[in-house]
């Protein structure tokens, strides 16, 4: 009789486990001790609003689970049936619900204990409870950033990070006020592609990873009810794809069908999937055409410092290049441009030809760069995406557009591998 | 111990759940003596027996015109709407019931069989959980309640993983579940006031021995109780019949006495029930075993209360075994588990040899 209590709390702890297991695995930085200490759990309460409702219900799950634990089944009950009271169709509290009752009156196997449940869809819902409890125990540290956001113009008034490995997407203000560095404003639940992240071919069930933008809005009553209260198509594939040979379309942001709270953490075609409360929440801030999505597999996390090294260093560089472009001296501006570099349909020789002609042929060259924009693009290559309006003025020409940048690193100095009309 | 009470519910195939409505007994008295048309009852009783669900409505609402607060007359006339495919009308009558006597179990109780019918598992539980609370000891709202648990098990199931109603494996559970939870003897064997003034009826009528005798096991604290219980209550010994053989009389005692010891954690009494070769769960060794009930029990802060249900007893010779619903409460904790025991007379003494659960 002691072994329907035994087992759940195993499951709870397991649960748990798993979740403290990997805490920050890819920060590139240790974190302070106190900042590893929220992240166990004991201070990331505090922290929390103490309303739930507009937290989704990671907290309550929590809670759920450490009544579990305790063997306060009773309790555990209770709580399970407020959260669907919250959500209805919440699957997860669904099936933590069944469990709670079966639990009342045979000995349960663990979780998910229906006799022949169908265990594709359990281990779905596990999942999905190991990665909320981990989103939830693990925000990220109040004193860091996203790597990826090093600079947004000043317009852009929210950026959004999705961390795949973790389902979560991350919102972050544009704090112009404080020298435009992001600021943490919500986290959400999400789904990613059934076979995980790193998009590459057309039908591939996968998420792309890259810097994104919503391109359009579409609203609820032109989709079917798969795509719930709206839908965000990325650009993916964007540039930098396209030179990876990366294929596919139809990579969305968007919501669940009307009968279903939350999809598994790996269930999309390759869109990310928000919960349609989330969604539209998110959309509220979701400017078409300029809002960041960057989507990475594991989210770096920088200091403020470091961030604001790196930051400064780019600014540097892309300055440098600006000034080398006006001393009409091609050799120094080429130094800035890879070897590698292709655009337009030109290679690295064909384009330094053209710019020799031209700057022969120009007494004076003026460019100014404004609402700059500078992510660094999530992968293993480091590379930043630097989006700008260019002001281009010389004797015989003037020219304002919208230009994106693709700088990568090679050997310790960043250079130039794309660039063309944004 | 006594003997344990007659059955108290009936048992309707109708019913999805198989819930047991408690039918034709509310035995205990309200208001105190009933006047001389309190004869009417009886008849209505046998008018309802009979499927003469009109006529029995008919003389019931008679009755209750003269005593519109007749708890009794009241719950007659639920339960012949109820017959009578009339829910709503049902469910209103048990509804008052529970408002003007929020202290009987029975009211609830079928209150949540309608509710059941109707799918509105929720509020069956919570009429149940209302029963049980007003008497801990009803076993025919455990056995409801189950099922109810077992329904909305099933339904949050449904909806956590998008099964279809008819699948297989949710049939499964549910039978499984009624495996679990039904008994054909079931016997109420928590403390109860005596049955005796029960049985010595003077003014029941005859049966036909067919029929199943349902009464509710009451409390009946007040004075007119016995007389009341006594209208309501047809003689019939029938259910107190499979509980003759005195070697399961014994083991039931046996049982009571081993509850008993755990519950007021009086370990060495709770151990000397165990025979010399009982088998140890897991090979431990006897000792260690024992160590370990001593800490479980002994050991534990605060109040256990252990109690069974549904005993079912077979006696072969010199060995029996009981199966049981075992209730176990420490703390928050409240278990209700399946418990099979086998036992061996040595002695003549019944002792422990196998303790399983499932």
């Amino acid at each position: 009789m002691f072994r329907r209590q035994l087992i759940l709390a195993a499951l709870a702890a397991c649960v748990a486990a798993s979740a403290h297991a990997r805490a920050h695995p890819q920060e590139k930085n240790s974190r302070p001790a106190k900042a590893a200490l929220a992240a166990s759990g004991a201070e990331t309460g505090k922290k929390l609003p103490l309303t739930v409702s507009d937290s989704g219900p990671e907290p309550q799950l929590a809670k759920i689970f450490k009544e579990i634990e305790g063997n306060r089944l009773d309790n555990a009950l209770q709580m399970t049936e407020s959260l669907l009271r919250q959500y209805p169709n919440f699957r997860l509290g669904n099936l933590i619900k069944g469990d709670l009752l079966l639990a009342r009156f045979q000995p349960i196997n663990g979780f998910g204990a229906l006799n022949g449940a169908p265990s594709d869809k359990i281990a779905d819902l596990r999942s999905e409870a190991i990665v909320r409890l981990k989103g939830y125990r693990e925000k990220p540290p109040a004193n860091y950033v996203p790597r990826y956001l090093l600079q947004m113009q000043p317009d852009q008034r929210y950026a959004i990070v999705v961390d795949t490995q973790k389902s979560r997407l991350y919102l972050y203000e544009n704090d112009v006020a404080n020298g435009g560095r992001p600021r943490f404003v919500a986290d959400y639940y999400i789904t990613q592609g059934k076979l995980g992240a790193e998009k590459a071919i057309e039908g591939d069930k996968k998420t792309p990873i890259g810097v994104y933008h919503v391109t359009s809005s579409l609203p609820r009553k032109k989709l079917a009810d798969l795509y719930g209260s709206g839908a965000y198509p990325l650009n993916y594939p964007n540039e930098w794809d396209k030179r990876q040979g990366r294929n596919g379309s139809g990579i969305w942001l968007h919501g669940t069908p009307s009968d279903t709270f939350s999809r598994p953490p790996r269930a999309s075609d390759g869109c990310v999937v928000l919960a349609n409360r989330d969604l539209d929440a998110v959309g509220k801030n979701l400017q078409v055409g300029l809002t960041p999505v960057i989507i990475s597999n594991s989210v770096e996390w920088l200091s403020l410092d470091d961030w604001n090294k790196e930051r400064t260093d780019l600014d540097h560089t892309i300055e440098a290049w600006r000034a080398d472009w006006e001393s009409r001296d091609t050799d120094r501006f080429l130094k800035h441009y890879s070897r590698r570099f292709q655009a337009n349909g030109q290679n690295f020789e064909q384009f330094a030809a053209q710019k020799r002609q031209t700057n022969a042929s120009k007494g004076w060259i003026k460019v100014k760069v404004n609402n700059l924009s500078v992510f660094r693009n999530p992968g293993k290559e480091e590379v930043v995406v630097v989006t700008f309006d260019q002001d281009y003025r010389s004797n015989g020409l003037a020219n304002i557009m919208k230009k994106r940048q693709y700088w990568i690193r090679e050997d310790g100095k960043w250079k130039i591998i794309y660039e063309g009309a944004a | 111990m006594t003997a344990p009470l007659p059955s108290p519910a009936r048992v309707s195939a109708r019913f999805p759940l198989r819930a047991k409505l408690c039918a034709l007994a509310l035995g205990l008295a309200l208001g105190g003596a009933l006047p001389a048309l309190a004869d009417d009852l009886p008849d209505v009783q046998r008018l309802v027996k009979q499927g003469q669900y009109a006529q029995a409505l008919g003389k019931v609402d008679a009755y209750l015109s003269g005593k519109p607060k007749d708890a009794q007359g009241r719950f007659l006339k639920g339960l012949i709407l109820t017959e009578m495919g009339k829910p709503a009308e049902a469910v209103a009558v048990f509804t008052k019931l529970t408002e003007d006597y929020p202290e009987l179990p029975e009211p609830y109780n079928n209150l949540a069989v309608l509710y059941a019918q109707q799918k509105q598992y929720d509020k069956a539980r919570t009429a149940l959980e209302m029963a049980i609370r007003t008497h801990p000891s009803y076993a025919i709202a455990y056995e409801n309640l189950g099922d109810v648990y077992a329904k909305l098990a099933s339904q949050a199931y449904d909806k956590a993983l998008q099964l279809d109603s008819s699948n297989s494996s949710t049939q499964n559970k549910l039978s499984l579940i009624r495996d679990l939870i039904s008994t054909p003897a079931r016997a109420n064997v928590r403390p109860q006031p005596p049955a005796a003034p029960l049985a010595a009826a003077p003014a029941a009528k005859p049966q036909p021995a067919a029929t199943p005798a349902p009464t509710a096991a009451i409390i009946a604290a007040t004075p007119g109780a016995a007389s009341a219980a006594a209208l309501a209550k047809p003689a019939d010994p029938k259910p107190a019949a499979p509980k003759t053989d005195p070697a399961a009389d014994d083991i039931v005692k046996t049982l009571n006495n081993w509850v008993e010891a755990w519950s007021r954690k009086d370990v060495k009494a709770y151990l000397a029930h165990y025979a010399a070769d009982f088998r140890t769960p897991k090979g431990m060794s006897r000792k260690a075993w024992e160590a370990e009930r001593q800490d479980r029990i002994a050991g534990k802060a605060g109040k256990i209360s252990v109690s069974y249900e549904q005993p079912q007893v077979t006696v072969n010779g010199d060995k029996a075994t009981a199966k049981f619903r075992q209730r176990y409460k420490a703390g928050s904790l409240n278990t209700s588990t399946t418990k099979t025991l086998v036992f061996v007379r040595s002695a003549g003494k019944w002792l422990i040899q196998e303790e399983n659960s499932r």
